[in-house]
Order: C-alpha cells, then structure tokens, then sequence
C-alpha cells in the first residue's frame, strides 16, 4: 500500500480528523467574512440597477447562491450517506448530519428571499409554481432528515437510516433544478449557464459568483464546526477526547 | 434443501397477508372510514355550492385518499417488527426484497384497494360527471400502489422509533407530492374537458420508478431497523 493512501485514510477516524478540522474552521470562516464583504459591496454599489426590475432585483445575490447552495448541500449530504452505506466509516454519518441543518438554512434562506423579490415583482409572496413548490419539498426533506435523526437514539443506526432517506430523496434536486425548463412557470429561467453567455451583465454575474464562493465556504465552516460537536458528542467515552479534556484543563 | 422461488415466496407473503387481515376484518375499515369521513367533511366546513364542491373534488378527495394511505402505513411492519416475523424473514434463504415487496402488494389489496373502490360513491356526492369519476378511478388505481410503495420505505425507517407514527408523515409526505400532482392533475384536466393523457402517463411513470426502486430501499430500512 502506497504512504499516500494511508495518510488519507487516517482522516477518516474522528480521533484525527478532529484536530485537523479545528485548524481548519477558522481559513473557511474568514474566507467567508471576507467573500461575502466583497459580494454585498458589489452588490450594493458596483452592481448595475436592472432596467426592468429596478433596484428589487439585488436580492438576487442572496436568493441564487442560496438555491444552489441549498440544492448542492443535499447532494454532499447523500454523497456521504452514500459512502457510510458502502465503507460503513463512522465519519461519513457523522458528516452527512453535520451538513443537514446548514443545507435546511439555505432552503429556507432561498424561501424567504424569494417571498422577499416575489412581492414587487410578481405582485404575491409565494406562489403555487413547480420551482417555489419543489424547493419546499426540499425544505421539508431536510426537516424529516433531522427528524428522523433526532428521533432514533441508536447513533449508528440513525446513521444507516437517515442515509437511506437521504438517498431516496435525491430525486427531488434534478426535479427543482430542471422545473423551470420542463414546466411553463412564473419562475424566470437559469440566468446563468455554462455553455451560452450569460443573460446578465458581467458585474451582476461576478457578485452572484463571489457571494455563493462565500456561501459555499461559509457551509464547510459550518459543517466542520459541526463535525466537531457530533464527534465529542458521540464519542465522549472514548480515551482521545477524555485526553482533549484532560489537556484543556 | 433447495431454496423457495422469488416469486413463491411473493405469493407466499401475499396469502399469508391477506389471511391475516381476513381474521381481523377491522383494521382496514378504520382507513376506508377516515377515508369517507374526511371527504364528507370538507362539504360541511365549505357550504354546499355545487359549483364549488365539483371544482375542488378532484385535489380533495384525492388528499383525503393521501392521508388515509398514510395513516395505513403504520400498519405494514409494525406487528410483524413486534412478534419477530420480520426477523424470520430477513434470515430466510429467499430475497428480502420479494418478501417486502409482498407484504406492500397484501397492504395495498387490504387498505388501498378499498379507497379505490368506494371513490365513485364520494365523487357522486361530489357531483362530478360519470367520465370524470372513472378517471379519479383510473388515476387512484395507478396512483395509490405508488403511495404504498414509497410509503414502505418511511414505514420501515421508521419502526420502534420513537414517535413514529407523526414521523412518518413528516419523512413520506414530501415524497407523495408528485404522485398527488399527476394524480389530482389528471382529474383535474377531464373536469376541464382537456386531455388528461399527459398527467396519467406521469402517473405510470411515477409508479414504475417506485416499483423499481422503493422495494430495494425498503428492504435496505427493514434491515437496518432489524440490527
């Protein structure tokens, strides 16, 4: 076996990946500050005002990074129940609980902002379209997730379980995703696409592009910060962290 | 000693299900009842417009449909977890998945079946035209064996879980949502006098996704609800 395999699979024992996602929590949390100063300052004051939807449209900056972020969360979150399944790694769980709240954070986040723009621009805050109503069921997939996970005592079958969900509500992410294209709804369609120019101006695109930068590092703080809690909480009979306290002391 | 087929042991489930419920002849009255109950009550809590009553009978009574389906779930593994059935099965020499999928096909005979079947009756009341009435069949006819389909899955993720049974509607809801869409749509679309094609053939292909895939996951929750 080559040293290179065995470094990476030390990391996946909570007794030394917790020291290392201490170290880390910091780097991702001031990234994040910092990202999302630049991103609120484009927004805010380099950004142009929309020709047709006025100074309304720069909740954008928050809505858009939010919905993906919210979207792309739930697919780590069954990436790692995917891998506790097949390796059967203690960390995977853990991480896969560590995700979830931050993941219903960002449904939420997108939820209310998009009440927030719906208002002047559709004239309603919610409404019954396939977009709005898939991220809901989202929301609600992320809500029976905890749920289901506070509600079994048994850590690692609460694991097994909750990666089960996880998997089978996956299909949900390529139903919001695709909503807008496959039914003829209020929502206005992807502003932005990898394969034909964006339908915005470039200012517009590089704030979207930054806060969701910070967003995405915001949610590795978050869920390594997390990690952390899961990993004494669980293991707090075990001889490393009664060390960790020992140390403290 | 040879092993039973996959398909004996299905049939072997089913008739033992079925026989089951034939004992105890209650149980599933109580869904067809809520069943009937709710829808009765929705013309009691609106005022009796017929007008009004016939544009929301296709989303209500299939809501109400939803909601018995899910109250029913409770019941698919629940007594066979307790008495250690479930157990037996799991260490048979025979699929797992053959055996779920059998006790799903006894609950949907037993508990959905029967909300398929009393509909017309509801629909009338309801004053929906004879066509659209054999379209709230047909779409509850495709639609309920999805429910109890996906529904395994939170029933069995569920099993000896504290508070389970508010649970599972908080896990199985969401995913019922676009079997209600197609559903309810597909009423809706006839009582307009439109095509409701479009609808049902979603409809068949939500149900063929949970037949291919729900068994599997089930199978997978009873597993670990068994460790």
């Amino acid at each position: 076996m080559s040293t290179g395999l065995i470094h990476w699979f030390r990391y996946a024992s909570p007794q030394s990946f917790y020291p290392l996602a201490g170290r880390m929590v910091p780097w991702f949390a001031w990234l994040a500050g910092l990202s999302a100063a630049a991103g609120l300052w484009i927004a805010f004051f380099v950004a142009p005002t929309d020709a047709q939807q006025g100074e309304s449209y720069r909740i954008i900056f928050v809505h858009v990074p939010a919905s993906w972020m919210s979207m792309f969360l739930y697919l780590v979150m069954a990436g790692w129940s995917g891998l506790g399944l097949v390796l059967n790694t203690r960390l995977s769980g853990m991480m896969a609980h560590a995700v979830a709240p931050t993941g219903a954070l960002f449904a939420f986040l997108s939820l209310w902002t998009g009440a927030l723009w719906g208002r002047p621009t559709w004239g309603a805050y919610w409404v019954w379209d396939a977009r709005l109503t898939s991220e809901l069921v989202l929301f609600f997939l992320y809500l029976g997730y905890m749920a289901l996970n506070a509600a079994i005592d048994d850590p690692r079958r609460a694991d097994r379980a909750t990666a089960v969900l996880a998997l089978v509500g996956v299909v949900n992410v390529p139903i919001i995703y695709f909503s807008v294209q496959w039914w003829n709804t209020l929502h206005q369609g992807a502003s932005v696409s990898l394969t034909r120019a964006p339908s915005m101006a470039a200012t517009m695109l590089a704030g979207m592009l930054v806060m969701a930068f910070a967003f995405w590092m915001y949610s590795i703080a978050a869920a390594l910060a997390r990690v952390r809690a899961i990993m004494l909480e669980r293991e707090a009979h075990m001889e490393w962290t009664h060390k960790l306290k020992e140390a403290e002391a | 000693m040879s092993s039973p087929s996959v398909s004996a042991a299905f049939g072997g489930i089913v008739r033992r299900d079925l026989r089951l419920a034939a004992r105890r002849k209650s149980e599933p009255l109580f869904t067809l009842g809520f069943f009937v109950l709710v829808s009765s009550l929705f013309p009691l809590g609106l005022g009796p417009e017929p007008e009004l009553l016939r544009r929301i009978a296709p989303g209500v009574l299939w809501v109400a449909a939803l909601l018995a389906s899910m109250l029913a779930l409770g019941r698919m593994f629940t007594a066979d977890y307790e008495d250690g059935t479930l157990e037996q099965l799991a260490l048979a020499p025979v699929p797992l998945v053959a055996s779920v999928g059998g006790k799903v096909a006894a609950h949907w005979l037993v508990s959905e079946l029967p909300l398929v079947l009393v509909s017309p009756l509801l629909a009338l009341q309801y004053g929906l035209p004879a066509d659209v009435i054999a379209l709230l069949m047909i779409s509850l006819l495709i639609g309920t064996p999805a429910l109890s389909l996906v529904g395994a899955i939170g029933a069995a993720l569920t099993l000896g879980v504290r508070g389970g049974g508010v649970l599972v509607a908080l896990l199985v809801l969401p995913l019922y949502v676009p079997t209600l869409i197609f559903g309810a749509g597909a009423v809706d679309a006839g009582l307009a006098g439109m095509s409701s094609a479009a609808n049902l053939s979603l409809l068949g292909a939500c149900l063929i996704f949970a037949t291919v895939f729900a068994p599997p996951a089930a199978a997978a929750a009873v597993r670990i609800a068994l460790e």
